[in-house]
């Protein structure tokens, strides 16, 4: 099948005004996309006004780029512009019924004093309990339907994503960054980040390895209307180890129902969000806190994309 | 002769005997030891007792209990009799702790390097990537000289057949060996004879040890001298007794994350003249706590930005962040395999025998075996009491169980064992020994030749001749540790032989900005302490001379009390009457009383915690004599000449802590701060209370400018000068005008203006002129007014109320340069850094 890459324009802008002076600040940025087997960056830089005393670029534990820059004279505001040409290429898992029990990859993963595979080893990093996942049998409970003895991994995850999607309501105002997953499961409500903590700390109640995943989705402005600048947000989904498919790891956005593919565009992956988190600082001074964050993407060529096959426009985040 | 300490000694087959062999006789190298205790007369034996006693009081060798409802400060129980080791015996645990030490620091390499460990199954998974402790933004980090665990402890205790085991591993910010080293000097000198004939080996070498070991791995440039740091979490930790104890000892600055901070990729101590780079930090604080960027962010006894210098190389992590994993139990079963896979080596001591529930023969195991095991958490993050199962029934077991199955990894099953028991000397009996159980804390640092071990270590002994577990929090005691040598003893001392002008130490040169803020604070508070034991006593004084009348004495002193909040201000539905004495009582002894002298205290130790490692010793030792007082006081319901009897004493303990501060302290920032902080707080209570007095209707009456003079405590100097009744204008001209007066108004504030002179010379800093303007105008007051002034029915008179605003802005004055000193020298304390987070 002939696979032609989707490229991408995406400005994602974040402004803090702190009101007051900031005299000291530090700030952990994970903005910068990674390249993935299917995810070429073309071009990709991020503007940062006032101009940061001190910046250092390196790579995090789990492969992500990270840039950390610092601020030694009082400023008033701080505006961080990331821009990139990106190119998705697709790779939607080719069949999902043919992929392997999950209880051989539960064990695959469990120690048994023997020498791990290396691409095991790799998964069990996202196996374990995460700042933002617990691991509860209460989660396994509420995955246990959706993976009966000898399902297919892939088929049992998609089954947990639409039940995910089916029982919990998309809510901006139920829940914070730090509402506990637990909390989640019993509101039934929440944002893609609740979402995506939910699904991985099921997977992984299960004893299955499941990633967060940070980064940007393409909307649609409605029919006749222009796209506007800035009205997208930041997006976060799941993958799951699944030994055997293409590239051993398989993509699912509870919160759309759906398998990411040219319409998801990566920026990082970790254990959960707290390893990937856009912009983590600590400052000392100012007053309000609260950045104003705009995303726009923006496809390079609009009028490739067939009608009806992206996400419906009134789609969650 | 009394009968031998042996004859009622107990004796237990079921446990190794420090003392005795099972035979019951005294082992070869106790003996001596042995036969001199016997030797001991009860009351000299009393008197060593005693010693000890006063000794850790007095040193405030305390514990703080977090639970202790009273939050209040616990003697260190010091057990007497030293846990006495031979030498063939210590080459072997010794030799094993270093080996031990090299094992993890090995690990450690590993598992935030390569992962060998992982790849060839030689560890589970969950014991590294299921931590807490497994900081992730250290994966990669690779520390100077390679050495992640520069401080290691270990637990260790004996079988019932003598062998040593290891525990429990100690490797996050291991706590105890400043324990040790006070325990030593006191022990020492309880039995100086034995100390010095059985060749007791010293324990000056190990910090010597310890001290080189981070020099030299400290990323120094050019002509840079290593600047270490002990980093502690502050005043409220359960050991900072230790950090304060060890930070003088060792000569190393102690510093609270607050006075830490990272500039790009270097990290500075905030000191007055400035910022100094940090290249070692030996850590007492936990390492997730260290740096809120990356790690906790809720954390704020952290250092933002840390470990973007520890990146780079620029700063030793003593230990390096992220080696609490190590300290989890379930590791243990792992380390033979691993020793002999990482160092080529058979592990020479062994651990307790523990099953990781991880694994499922294991959990099958403890399952089966549960009444012979105790339950541990796996990890040390965990919070949890060890569990034996024998002693869970019914739900509580069925409970335990079900736990463990829900999250098998989380759990470590471990066998009980035996401890050894040593004789401890009992405080219950007029001469006996009893037998308690007791295990060993020893402690290796890392040096460039290896891991070097203390000899000796901290003994810990139980509460009772059964218990299981010997922890500090359950009230347990300690001992010294005697490793004895064939050999001669090291004589060396941490005082160095010679000192060279390199290392020539000029006074205050480090001072951080946050000690210089605590002594202004002792300064303010010890004064303050002063003033309101002055008026509390004048106010009593008159009671008791009035005999219950309500003479315009009393009723104007307990007026100005009032009006300097050092008594609450009378009650609308109570007359002041009826309560005037009950209040002054309480004003003394409450501490829960605003602006009571108990309340005082209570602040004055406070602050001097917080600068306990730059007090001298016997300014501490008033300092805490003088709260027993206080406390003790507080018990008794006090008659008023006994509470004027107590304030009489505190004024004495007052009077001698300020004779320290000017003979006994070094003459640096610091110390001008702390004079600073007095000389504020008494203009601001002079000025106040002259104000006031001038004002007060209620002063008119005869018998009123002799307390004041009393307050001023210048009735002498009054009688020398005028040898006449007190009058108006020359009470006034000394207390307000004379600058030879040191309780005089004019005197604080020329004093004050000649050091912040100094200071505006050496830290290149001016201060504004509220104070000089305030200190001018009323220079230019014109006294004369003052004569022959006529007082009128309920009116002040216009000279009094003009002289009295002169004063208030005085006193305003003073409030506002305390505030500018802090704005400019000491931590924002307002400004705490916070968490932004944007997604």
């Amino acid at each position: 099948m002939e696979k032609t890459p989707v490229r991408y324009h995406v400005l994602h802008e974040t402004r803090y005004d702190y009101g007051s002076h900031v005299s000291l600040s530090q700030q952990q940025l994970h903005l910068s996309p990674r390249i993935l087997a299917w995810q070429q960056i073309e071009e990709q830089r991020v503007d940062i006004e006032p101009a940061p005393t001190w910046r250092r670029d390196g790579q995090d534990a789990f492969g992500n780029p990270v840039t950390w820059i610092a601020f030694h004279a009082p400023h008033d505001e701080l505006v961080l512009r990331s821009a990139m040409t990106i190119a998705v290429t697709p790779h939607l898992p080719t069949d999902i019924e043919k992929s392997l029990p999950w209880e051989e990859v539960r064990d695959r993963l469990a120690y048994d004093s023997s020498a791990p595979r290396p691409e095991d080893l790799d998964a069990v990093r996202f196996l374990f309990e995460s700042p933002h996942v617990r691991i509860k049998h209460e989660l396994a409970d509420y995955a246990a339907d959706c993976f009966p003895p000898e399902t297919p991994i892939l088929v049992g995850t998609q089954a947990l994503m639409a039940k995910i999607f089916k029982e919990f309501k998309f809510d901006p105002e139920a829940t914070t960054v730090s509402t506990p997953v637990m909390e989640v499961l019993e509101k039934k409500r929440g944002v893609c980040q609740d979402f995506a903590h939910l699904m991985i700390a099921c997977l992984r109640a299960l004893g299955l390895a499941a990633r967060y995943v940070s980064g940007y989705l393409l909307t649609r402005p409605p029919p006749g209307k222009p796209r506007l600048i800035g009205a997208d947000a930041s997006h976060a989904w799941v993958s799951v180890y699944a030994p055997g498919s293409t590239y051993d790891w398989v993509d699912f956005d509870p919160t759309n129902n759906l398998l990411p593919d040219t319409e998801h565009i990566t920026v990082a992956f970790g254990r959960d969000f707290a390893d990937i988190s856009p912009l983590r600082g600590i400052i000392l001074g100012g007053g309000g806190t609260e950045p104003e964050v705009a995303v726009t993407v923006v496809p390079l060529d609009e009028e490739e994309i067939p009608e009806g096959l992206g996400a419906e426009p009134n789609e969650k985040k | 002769m009394a009968r031998t300490l042996l004859a009622i000694y107990p004796h237990s087959p079921r446990r190794y005997d420090e003392m005795l062999t099972a035979e019951g006789a005294v082992r070869p190298h106790w003996r001596q030891f042995f036969i001199h205790l016997d030797s001991v007369a009860p009351e000299e034996m009393h008197r060593r007792l005693e010693f000890v006693d006063r000794r850790i009081q007095e040193n405030g060798v305390t514990y703080n209990v977090y639970a202790d409802p009273d939050g209040s400060d616990r003697p260190w129980a010091l057990d007497p009799l030293p846990l006495i080791i031979p030498p063939d015996e210590w080459a072997e645990v010794s030799a094993a702790v270093a080996q031990r030490a090299a094992l993890l620091n090995a690990i450690l390499a590993d598992l935030y390097g390569e992962q060998k460990l992982l790849a060839e199954g030689l560890l589970p998974p969950a014991l590294v990537y299921g931590q807490h402790g497994y900081l992730w933004p250290c994966q990669g980090v690779k520390p100077p000289g390679g050495v992640w665990l520069h401080n290691y402890a270990v637990d260790l205790a004996r079988s019932p057949n003598g062998r040593w085991w290891v525990i429990a591993d100690r490797t996050q910010a291991p706590s105890g060996a400043g324990y040790a080293l006070e325990n030593r000097l006191v022990v020492s000198r309880v039995f100086p004879e034995m100390f010095r004939d059985l060749h007791v080996q010293h324990l000056a070498d190990f910090f010597r040890d310890q001290l080189d070991g981070l020099a030299a791995l400290a990323p120094v440039e050019g002509d840079e001298q290593p600047h270490i740091v002990l980093l502690t979490p502050g005043p409220y930790n359960e050991t900072y007794f230790e950090h304060a104890y060890l930070a003088r000892y060792l000569g190393f600055p102690l510093v609270e994350g607050q006075d830490l901070t990272v500039r790009g990729d270097t990290v500075f101590l905030k000191t007055l003249r400035g910022l100094k780079r940090v290249h070692v930090i030996l850590r007492r604080q936990d390492d997730d706590y260290c740096d809120p960027l990356e790690l906790r962010g809720d954390s704020a006894l952290g250092i933002p930005g840390l470990l973007n210098v520890v990146r780079a190389g620029r700063v030793v992590m003593a230990n390096a962040l992220g080696s609490g994993l190590l300290a989890s139990g379930a590791l243990m079963g792992f380390l033979p395999a691993i020793c002999r896979s990482l160092l080529g080596e058979k592990l020479a001591m062994p651990s307790i025998a523990t099953w990781w529930c991880g694994e499922k023969p294991a959990l099958d195991f403890v399952k089966e075996n549960f009444d012979d095991l105790v339950i541990k958490p796996a990890y040390p993050t965990q919070r949890m009491d060890p569990v034996f199962g024998f002693e869970l029934k019914g739900e509580a077991r069925a409970e335990m169980l079900r736990r463990i199955e829900a999250r098998p990894h989380a759990y470590v099953a471990q066998e009980m064992v035996n401890l050894a028991q040593a004789p401890t000397w009992s405080r219950s009996h007029e001469r006996r020994l009893i037998a308690r159980p007791t295990g060993l804390r020893a402690y290796a640092v890392a040096t460039p030749d290896g891991y070097s071990v203390m000899p000796g270590g901290l003994a810990r002994v139980a509460t009772g001749a059964n218990t299981r577990i010997i922890s500090m929090q359950r009230g347990g005691a300690s001992k010294d540790a005697w490793v004895l040598t064939d050999g001669p003893v090291s004589e060396f001392t941490m005082l160095k032989p010679s000192v060279g002008v390199r290392d020539l130490i000029r006074a205050g040169a480090n001072l951080t900005s946050r000690v210089v803020e605590n002594l202004f604070w002792l300064g303010r508070y010890s004064e303050r302490f002063d003033d309101s034991a002055r008026m509390l006593r004048v106010a009593l004084s008159r009671i008791v001379e009035a005999g219950g009348e309500k003479t315009p004495a009393v009723v104007s002193s307990m007026e100005l009390a009032e009006l300097l909040r050092i008594l609450p201000g009378p009650d609308e539905d109570t007359p002041v009457k009826e309560g005037s004495e009950h209040a002054l009582l309480e004003a003394i002894y409450d501490p829960a009383q605003p602006g009571s002298l108990a309340g005082n205290i209570r602040n004055l130790m406070w602050s001097a915690t917080h600068v306990r490692e730059r007090l001298s010793l016997d300014h501490w030792h008033s300092l805490n004599r003088l709260q027993r007082e206080q406390q003790a006081a507080l018990k008794k319901h006090p008659t008023l000449p006994e509470a004027i009897a107590f304030l009489d004493r505190v004024l004495g303990v007052s009077s001698s802590l300020t004779g320290f501060a000017m003979d006994n302290m070094t003459r640096d920032d610091g110390w001008r701060f702390l004079i600073i902080g007095r000389r504020i707080e008494r203009l601001s209570f002079f000025a106040q209370v002259v104000s006031g007095f001038l004002r007060m209707e209620s002063a008119r009456a005869p018998g009123c400018l002799e307390w004041l003079l009393e307050l001023a405590d210048s009735i002498i100097t009054y009688r020398s000068r005028y040898s006449r009744q007190p009058e108006l204008l020359p009470v006034v001209d000394l207390l307000v005008f004379d600058d030879s007066n040191p309780h005089g108004v004019i005197f604080q504030a020329g004093v004050l203006a000649r050091y912040l002179d100094r200071m505006a010379r050496e830290l290149g800093a001016s201060f504004d002129t509220h104070l000089a303007d305030a200190l001018q105008r009323l220079h230019d007051f014109d006294l004369s007014k003052f004569e022959n002034l006529q007082f009128h029915e309920n009116e002040v008179s216009a000279p009094c109320e003009e002289l009295a605003v002169l004063l208030d802005e005085l006193n305003v004055a003073a409030i506002q340069l305390s505030d500018t000193l802090g704005m400019r020298y000491f931590t924002h304390v307002g400004d705490v850094s916070r968490q932004t987070m944007a997604l």
